[in-house]
């Protein structure tokens, strides 16, 4: 590390070529952030300016299969002939150009004269065409427009991955929230039956228990909730075990409730808990302890799910951390990575464990964090 | 002195309890049977009564008496502020507060501004009000200690600053509002008991009129407002009533404890009890600031009156009783500054762990817990050096200069953050400047120099009168100037403070 400035210092800039790339390079990372957020109208036009320095041309235009998105540069005025130009670019998927009778004009003094449209393509799919504009017809400009849309289309296609990602989060949840298995309602509608003649008061309090836990888990809306809000689910789904398990499953619960208002993703905590109960069951001697502490840590909140069960493998645990989806806990990973993008990478779930050891989990909140509110 | 062991009992027993509760509070648990959460949100009474043990500071305990005492009837005026600030707190701030979801000042800048520039003035300020309010509890305890056991007055400061530092790192007693609230409650009593033998023992003395009494001053001008001063008591006393009113809604530890509500709703009731609270334990000191005039007077003559609360009962009651009433008065008064000293601590470490602290240096970077308790270490450090270095200049006194600073700063940020749409970050943070610089500039003119002739002491030893309206118009006209600026998301944020949370409507 400590070479660098000293190197730095000896040939401060580097050679002529060096600086163009060096400068080449810095204009493509100021393009590259409004690209990455796919192609829009706005995006389009916080790019092009740096498409445009790239290019060094007169103008440059983007455009999506349609029309235009952006123009920057002179000769605004030809903004009207983009669809017609862009159409066999998009037909053909290849670059084409144009020359000055496609770009009929009154003004002598217009740099825009001839036309490049590249098109942009993101996965074998035509999403959008690059144009520069030049007064006379240059290869060379060719060859770097075709360079820079094959650098722009790498971009989009980031752009699209980021997107997926989000929305393949957002399936996740859904499944989440549908994830209840059947196993579950048909065991907490069997120990219910059982105690209808036995004691009917306690049956109507675990089905009304059964309903209110079936209507929070398949709320359809809000990504956030509170953890006081969280916890009383979890306390419905422990109330059911419970009946259906008795003495084998033992709760403690222990909450501050200073931290109760704590704003959390939507079943963040429920899934921790349905896997140490899980766990805790498969224990050796057949009774499963299960443990829940939240605590207050002044500007954070801190929420420990224990178990006692047959514990697991670091290495796996962390493998279905990274998103491998082999190992039988429900949504850790899910779990992570909602943390992760909602409080930052300094909150992301901490599992120890061990074979033979048992599970603990360790999630920590933030009472606030800009832009999360249940 | 052997006639204070009840005092050095009292001293010991609270330091012990409060360490105890710190280390082991967090022990408590239940089990499912007989736990549901909805049942354990706390509840207003009792956030209220935690918010007032935290609230009542060295000041109250044993700067308001002796005030009275020297000064006479204005000096009421700092208790009738320090509970009307909860009205103000009550009606413009409450239930926005804990509806736009910040824990803390800062977060709620950033919350409504988005602006981390915001943010950092914030915490700045909230660093410099904490070490500023924590300055005189530090000098109070000081002389606690003193009056009871003898010690040189630094023995309190370190006794305190220990046993806040050791109380705050170890785990903290603010995570529990039992605890805050029982501390209210016993310095309730501590102060009412008391009080309520020493009046005993007044009316059997034959009730002499305080007014009457040969204290200092002549009758007049102690039991009239403005009898003495002209217009520059009147400015100090509209200057007071600015700074106090205003002041309560930018306390760090106070603001915090607003989060523990469930909702806005709460967030009224919460401070409504408060107010209930303050309003009884306030009828208190002034007791002995009156009894104080008939029973010692020669204490205003010495200089040192902010040990009057501890000293009445001796003088009043010679023997045990007055000695195991002076042992409850040391105890209760160790107990202010234990609580409001911690949760100044752990308000100003808390900023200090995330902004400073908990920052990367190099490839060094401390874990979360470390950075909270290097910053806790620093919030001591700073006033207790400080209360160490200077001279003694009125417990309350400096409270009212702390308030000052905070009506100067948060208040304008508060109620134009939640009842003024246009507010923009670059107004926000230009009122804050001036508005913070300016009472800064006052309290270290105040707290540096003694002169005492002309207005300048006047203007800048109780500074809210000019610097809170400057701030005020500050953020007003910058906020103007850049209004093209003005967030879309403004808006949205204000439908969210202003909206019950019942009202089914997309917040997001």
């Amino acid at each position: 590390m400590s070479a660098w400035p000293g190197f730095l210092r000896r040939t401060p800039l580097g050679t002529e070529a060096d600086r163009a790339t060096f400068h080449t390079l810095h204009t493509a990372s100021l393009a590259s952030p409004a690209l990455r957020q796919g192609l829009t109208g706005a995006s389009a036009a916080q790019a092009v300016p740096h498409l445009r320095a790239l290019l060094g041309s007169p103008a440059v235009a983007l455009t999506d299969t349609a029309g235009l998105l952006a123009w920057d540069g002179d000769g605004s005025h030809h903004a009207g002939h983009v669809p017609a130009l862009i159409g066999p670019a998009v037909e053909h998927g290849s670059t084409r150009t144009a020359d000055a009778s496609d770009l009929p004009c009154e003004d002598p003094t217009c740099p825009v004269r001839h036309a490049i449209a590249t098109p942009l393509v993101v996965e074998d799919r035509i999403v959008g065409v690059l144009m520069a504009f030049a007064p006379q017809p240059s290869a060379g400009l060719v060859l770097a427009t075709h360079e820079v849309a094959q650098w722009v289309s790498g971009q989009l296609e980031l752009a699209e991955l980021d997107a997926q990602r989000t929305r393949a989060m957002e399936a996740e949840v859904r499944a989440l929230r549908a994830q209840i298995s059947p196993h579950f309602i048909y065991n907490s509608l069997g120990a219910i039956a059982s105690f209808v003649r036995t004691d009917p008061d306690r049956a109507r309090e675990l089905l009304l228990e059964f309903a209110d836990f079936t209507r929070y888990s398949f709320r359809s809306h809000g990504e956030f909730t509170t953890l006081a809000e969280e916890l009383r689910s979890i306390e419905r789904y422990l109330i059911l075990e419970q009946a259906r398990f008795g003495d084998r499953l033992r709760v403690t619960l222990q909450v501050a409730p200073e931290v109760l208002p704590v704003t959390v993703p939507f079943l963040c905590i429920q899934p921790l808990a349905e896997n140490a109960v899980r766990h805790g069951l498969g224990a050796l001697d057949g009774v499963g302890r299960l443990s829940i502490v939240a605590r207050d840590l002044d500007h954070e909140c801190l929420i420990e799910v224990e178990d006692n069960g047959v514990g697991e493998d670091p290495e796996r645990v962390r493998r279905a951390l990274a998103g491998d989806g082999s190992l039988d806990s429900v949504g850790l990973g899910n779990v992570d990575a909602r943390l992760r993008n909602a409080f930052g990478d300094d909150y992301g779930l901490v599992v120890e464990t061990a074979p033979g050891a048992g599970t603990k989990v360790i999630v920590r909140v933030p009472k606030f964090a800009p832009g999360v509110h249940a | 002195m052997i006639d204070s062991w009840a005092a050095l009992v009292g001293v010991v027993l609270v330091a012990v309890t409060t360490l105890a509760i710190g280390t082991w509070g967090l022990r408590f648990s239940r089990t499912t049977s007989d736990f549901m959460v909805a049942s354990r949100t706390v509840r207003p009474g009792l956030n209220a009564s935690a918010i007032g043990g935290e609230y009542l500071s060295a000041a109250s305990f044993l700067g308001v008496a002796a005030l009275v005492l020297t000064f006479g009837a204005d000096m009421l005026w700092y208790p009738v502020g320090w509970t009307a600030g909860y009205l103000v707190l009550l009606v413009l701030v409450a239930a926005p507060l804990r509806r736009s979801g910040a824990y803390t000042l800062p977060d709620f800048a950033e919350a409504r501004l988005q602006s981390r520039g915001a943010r950092a003035v914030c915490s700045v300020l909230v660093v410099a009000i904490g070490w500023l309010y924590l300055l005189p509890q530090f000098q109070g305890a000081g002389l606690v200690l003193r009056q009871a056991v003898g010690a040189p007055p630094w023995v309190g400061t370190l006794v305190v600053s220990l046993v806040v530092l050791a109380n705050v790192t170890s785990g903290g007693m603010r995570s529990i509002t039992f605890v805050q609230a029982f501390q209210y409650w016993f310095k309730l009593t501590a102060l009412l008991v008391p009080a309520a033998v020493l009046v005993a023992v007044w009316v059997g003395d034959g009730a002499v009129n305080p007014a009457d009494a040969d204290g200092p001053g002549s009758a007049g001008i102690w039991s009239i407002p403005l009898g003495e001063g002209g217009a520059q008591g009147l400015y100090v006393t509209y200057s007071l009533i600015v700074a106090t009113f205003l002041g309560t809604m930018g306390l760090p530890h106070v603001v915090v404890r607003f989060y523990t509500n469930p909702d806005g709703r709460a967030a009224r009731r919460t401070t409504l009890a408060v107010l209930g609270l303050l309003g009884l334990f306030y009828l208190l000191p002034p007791v002995y600031g009156a009894l104080g005039r008939v029973y010692a007077a020669d204490l205003a003559d010495g200089g040192a009156t902010d040990t009057l609360v501890l000293e009445l009962p001796r003088l009043m009651l010679p023997g045990v009783g007055g000695d195991v009433l002076t042992g409850l008065l040391t105890a209760g008064a160790f107990a202010a500054f234990l609580s409001t000293a911690s949760g100044l601590t752990i308000a100003v470490a808390g900023v200090l762990g995330q902004d400073v602290t908990g920052r990367r240096y190099g490839d060094r970077r401390l874990s979360g817990v470390t950075a909270f308790r290097v910053g806790a270490v620093l919030a001591v450090v700073v006033p207790g050096v400080l209360a160490l270095a200077s001279m003694d200049v009125g417990v309350a006194r400096v409270v009212g200069l702390a308030f000052a600073v905070a009506a100067s700063t948060f208040c304008p940020l508060l109620v134009l953050g939640i009842w003024w749409r246009d507010l923009t970050a670059a107004g926000a943070v230009a009122g804050l400047l001036v508005g913070g610089l300016g009472s800064g500039f006052a309290v270290a003119w105040t707290l540096l120099t003694t002169a005492t002739e002309g207005w300048a002491p006047v203007l800048l030893g109780q500074p809210a009168a000019w610097s809170v309206p400057a701030a005020f118009a500050t953020m007003v006209v910058v906020s103007l100037a850049t209004r093209g600026r003005s967030r879309v998301d403004a808006r949205r944020f204000m439908v969210r403070l202003h909206t019950p949370e019942s009202l089914p409507l997309d917040r997001g």
